[in-house]
């Protein structure tokens, strides 16, 4: 099984970003899992979401508290909360980010991954300037890094999602699928 | 269709499947998303029903009332101080032996205001004569869905479909959505033997002496008895027809257990990784999992309890304040005179949406090994005492 955290601010789309995902693995047959921090969302508030993965039915209900990987969907929860409690030591840690991977010494017992997914957002016109949507952009990273799905299943998932700019947001997560770039354990 | 739902969909699939003809409701968190779809589905004609918007949900269950009265298959759903406010109607609907089908999304009563799990909202409507089924998944959501339209109409009795606040009802999970054309197959349409009608004119509910009031009850208990059977042949007819088994009780590792944890909702499925996990440690765990708590599958449960000489360790995510888990309360009173010398020990756990995880069963599991009968007192798990 992998246990997924995603974190992110109210209002960015990190729940519909786990439900994209869960459509695409279970497209693929296998088991998934996707839930919210269950509590009163409010836009630009942190936000968490949740992704178990397995190749067998899940049965654990319960929150998850050590995962294998974390998604930061909003660059500047680096600063405000601590992304990786509870994160399994050399567990990877996706940023979405225009930094280098060696931009981030304290996460140097993890793998770091990261994506510019708000400059992809920006380019393709997916929200706005000042709030760009960058869900879709990090999907395609996600299913890349931890190779949970082919990027085709995860564009008809998004196609079956988003009703507005839909082609912009399938080539937003094509784009981020091939702009992925890999750190090295240790912060390198 | 295979596709991923949350479990507040999964009920307005199964109302859309079943082919409610009367939705009347008022949303609430955390079930407002049962509603929005629901009425999604009447506004685009894919679900050919009348959808009554109402001021409360005393008169969404009034609206409910009128219209099963009427003959018309009729679904509502709601939760917590919601349900609360059904309450004299839900007397109503049940003696009244109106069908109506509702999911209650189970949710923890307010002052601290919460808005997450657990099950006091339910039980607390335990003595009103509907059928009580807890879901621990999506699939089983749709599917108890579908079925307790036709056991309810089987026996003029109404049903409350239960999942957890967020734990269920907010999270996606694979569901297999059924074919219409099989549900139609399964569930005919609900054809009232009496009902309101300008052509047959009838009075219903009107005075009743005690001259007739006594026979009413005991006939609507003789009915509600006939529901453990029905169900249990419902699931198998369901089984033949979509591959999904629903039992009255659900198994896990039961049969050769020295531990057993006896639950109910998403705490058993929970419950199964940790009976897993406790066996690879040595302990011989196994679950019962209550999947229809009303009417009480008395033989059933004392058919899965079976054999003395093992521990029993309920699960309650609810309290009855100032005496304790209710169901660890019906456990016992169902096996008493029937299993002896088994001991029985009541956990209370999760109230008003703290987690029930892996670590938590452990502790149960550890504390049940030991602990000396008699079991009068609760044990608190997860509490800052």
């Amino acid at each position: 099984m992998i246990e997924i955290r995603f974190h992110g601010r109210g209002g960015q789309g990190t729940v519909v970003a786990s439900k994209i995902l869960a459509d695409a693995i279970a497209k693929e047959g296998n088991y998934v899992q996707a839930y919210p921090e269950f509590g009163v969302e409010r836009r630009g508030a942190p936000v968490v979401a949740f992704l178990r993965v397995d190749n067998k039915p899940i049965y654990d209900k319960s929150r998850i508290y050590t995962p294998d990987h974390v998604v930061v969907v909003e660059p500047t929860l680096v600063e405000a909360i601590d992304v990786t409690d509870g994160l399994k030591p050399g567990g990877t840690i996706l940023i979405n980010t225009d930094k280098k991977t060696t931009d981030f010494p304290q996460y140097k017992a993890f793998r770091v991954v990261t994506v510019d997914a708000t400059g992809i957002a920006v380019k393709n016109k997916l929200g706005t300037l000042a709030a760009p949507i960058v869900n879709t952009a990090i999907t395609g990273a996600v299913v890349k890094i931890f190779e949970l799905a082919k990027l085709p299943s995860l564009q008809d998932s998004i196609r079956e999602t988003i009703g507005i700019k839909t082609e912009d947001n399938v080539k937003a997560a094509a784009e981020a699928f091939e702009q992925v770039v890999f750190g090295k354990a240790g912060g390198k | 269709m295979k596709k991923v739902i949350m479990g507040n969909h999964a009920l307005s699939y199964g109302a859309q499947l079943g082919r409610a003809q009367v939705v009347a409701a008022y949303p609430i968190t955390p079930q407002t998303q049962v509603v929005e779809l629901l009425s999604e589905m009447c506004a685009d004609k894919s679900l050919d029903a009348k959808f009554i918007k109402v001021e409360s949900e005393h008169s969404a269950m009034a609206a409910c009332l009128g219209a099963s009265l009427a003959g018309a298959r009729t679904f509502t759903a709601t939760s917590s101080h919601g349900l609360a406010l059904m309450h004299e109607l839900l007397h109503w609907a049940a003696i009244g032996r109106l069908p109506v089908v509702m999911g209650n999304i189970n949710r923890a009563m307010a002052p601290g205001w919460s808005i997450w799990s657990d099950q006091n909202d339910s039980l607390s409507q335990r003595d009103t004569g509907w059928m009580q089924y807890y879901c621990a998944s999506n699939q089983e959501v749709l599917d108890t869905t579908i079925q307790a339209f036709k056991v309810s109409e089987a026996l003029s009795v109404p049903g409350m479909i239960m999942l957890d606040a967020f734990t269920l009802s907010h999270t996606y999970e694979v569901v297999d959505i059924p074919e219409q054309e099989k549900v139609d197959a399964f569930l005919p349409p609900f054809r009232p033997k009496l009902r309101l009608s300008s052509e047959d004119p009838r009075a219903f509910g009107g005075l009743t002496s005690p001259e007739h009031y006594f026979e009413l009850r005991y006939k609507q208990q003789k009915d509600i008895e006939k529901a453990p059977a029905l169900v249990a042949e419902t699931g198998k007819e369901y089984e033949k027809l979509f591959g999904r088994r629903l039992e009255l009780i659900e198994g896990y590792k039961n049969e050769d257990a020295e531990l057993l944890f006896i639950t109910a909702g998403t705490t058993g499925y929970t419950a199964r990784v940790a009976v897993d996990a406790l066996r690879e440690e040595g302990v011989k765990a196994g679950n019962l999992r209550f999947r229809l708590f009303r009417p009480f599958p008395f033989a059933e449960l004392r058919r899965l309890v079976g054999r003395s000489g093992r521990r029993v360790a309920v699960v309650d995510r609810n309290l009855s304040s100032g005496c304790n888990g209710i169901f660890f309360q019906e456990v016992k009173s169902a096996l008493y005179g029937h299993v002896d010398g088994m001991p029985i020990f009541g956990y209370v756990s999760g109230l008003g949406g703290r987690d029930i995880a892996l670590e938590h069963f452990r502790e149960i599991a550890a504390d049940a090994l030991k602990r000396q009968p008699p079991a009068e007192e609760i044990v608190w798990i997860g509490v800052r005492k």
